[in-house]
């Protein structure tokens, strides 16, 4: 009962991040890692960067993009893997890894947007 | 509790039941047919969602560090393998969101005085969402 409990938690995680970054990430990752290094458009100065991410709401909007996003992340490959290359001895390991490494990156965009400013 | 389900009755009288027999599945059956192939590429989307984490962390950590440190990420940034990869991670993030959308109207089924919305009305919303969305994450690291 436990066990399926927490699928419904995961499942939760996993379709929040997939709405969030649905409609967040294709935006950043164009500007920051495209547009902006091949000078299609002229990247924001740093102290503009500074000055966005010490408002209190950008923080909490990066905060829960992150969470979110790897929660997702963490659940769509578990499942992949298991689907894609029958690996169900390895389950137990794939489980921690996959959430292991989501719960430690939120915790690192936790202690960066905490102490950025 | 519910009704015992007849099948859970019948299983109680075949002490030793065989094992079903299952035609075992190649490793490779994702390759077999090309929904199957799409599937698998929009599982894989995911790690595409990841790794943009990965970067807006490495964004973060050099915008704490200082301006040298930015000016550094944004040099990393500019090499060619990464842009090849950011290439690579802008088409499966589009390709995330669009397959995400279209999910909607079969996740969602609207109906509207006893009829189902026809699929492109319940998913259009979301397009306009992120359209919008998108605009103002734009307008607000481009001002």
């Amino acid at each position: 009962m436990a066990r399926q409990s927490n699928e419904a938690f995961f499942w939760v995680m996993f379709s929040a991040g997939g709405v969030v970054a649905a409609l967040l990430i294709p935006v950043q990752l164009f500007l920051f890692a495209i547009a902006f290094p091949l000078g299609w458009l002229p990247a924001p100065s740093y102290e503009h960067l500074m000055a966005l991410v010490r408002l209190p709401l950008v923080r909490i909007y990066l905060f829960v993009l992150c969470c979110l996003s790897l929660f997702h992340w963490a659940h769509r490959f578990r499942y992949t893997l298991y689907d894609g290359l029958q690996v169900k001895h390895l389950n137990e390991i794939i489980f921690t890894l996959c959430y292991g490494g989501a719960v430690i990156g939120t915790m690192v965009a936790a202690y960066l947007l905490w102490t950025i400013a | 509790m519910g009704a015992v389900k007849p099948e859970t009755i019948r299983v109680e009288y075949a002490e030793f039941h065989p094992r079903w027999y299952r035609p075992p599945v190649s490793v490779y059956w994702w390759l077999k047919q090309r929904q199957y192939l799409t599937f698998i590429l929009r599982e894989l989307s995911s790690v595409f969602v990841a790794l943009f984490v990965v970067m807006t962390l490495f964004q973060l950590w050099a915008l704490k560090k200082g301006p040298e440190a930015y000016a550094q990420f944004q040099q990393w940034l500019q090499s060619p393998l990464v842009i090849a990869l950011s290439i690579i991670g802008l088409f499966f993030v589009v390709f995330h969101s669009i397959t995400w959308f279209n999910l909607t109207p079969s996740a969602m089924p609207v109906r509207l005085g006893g009829k189902r919305l026809p699929a492109f009305l319940v998913a259009a919303p979301s397009y306009v969402a992120w359209a919008v969305v998108s605009a103002i994450v734009a307008w607000l690291v481009l001002r």
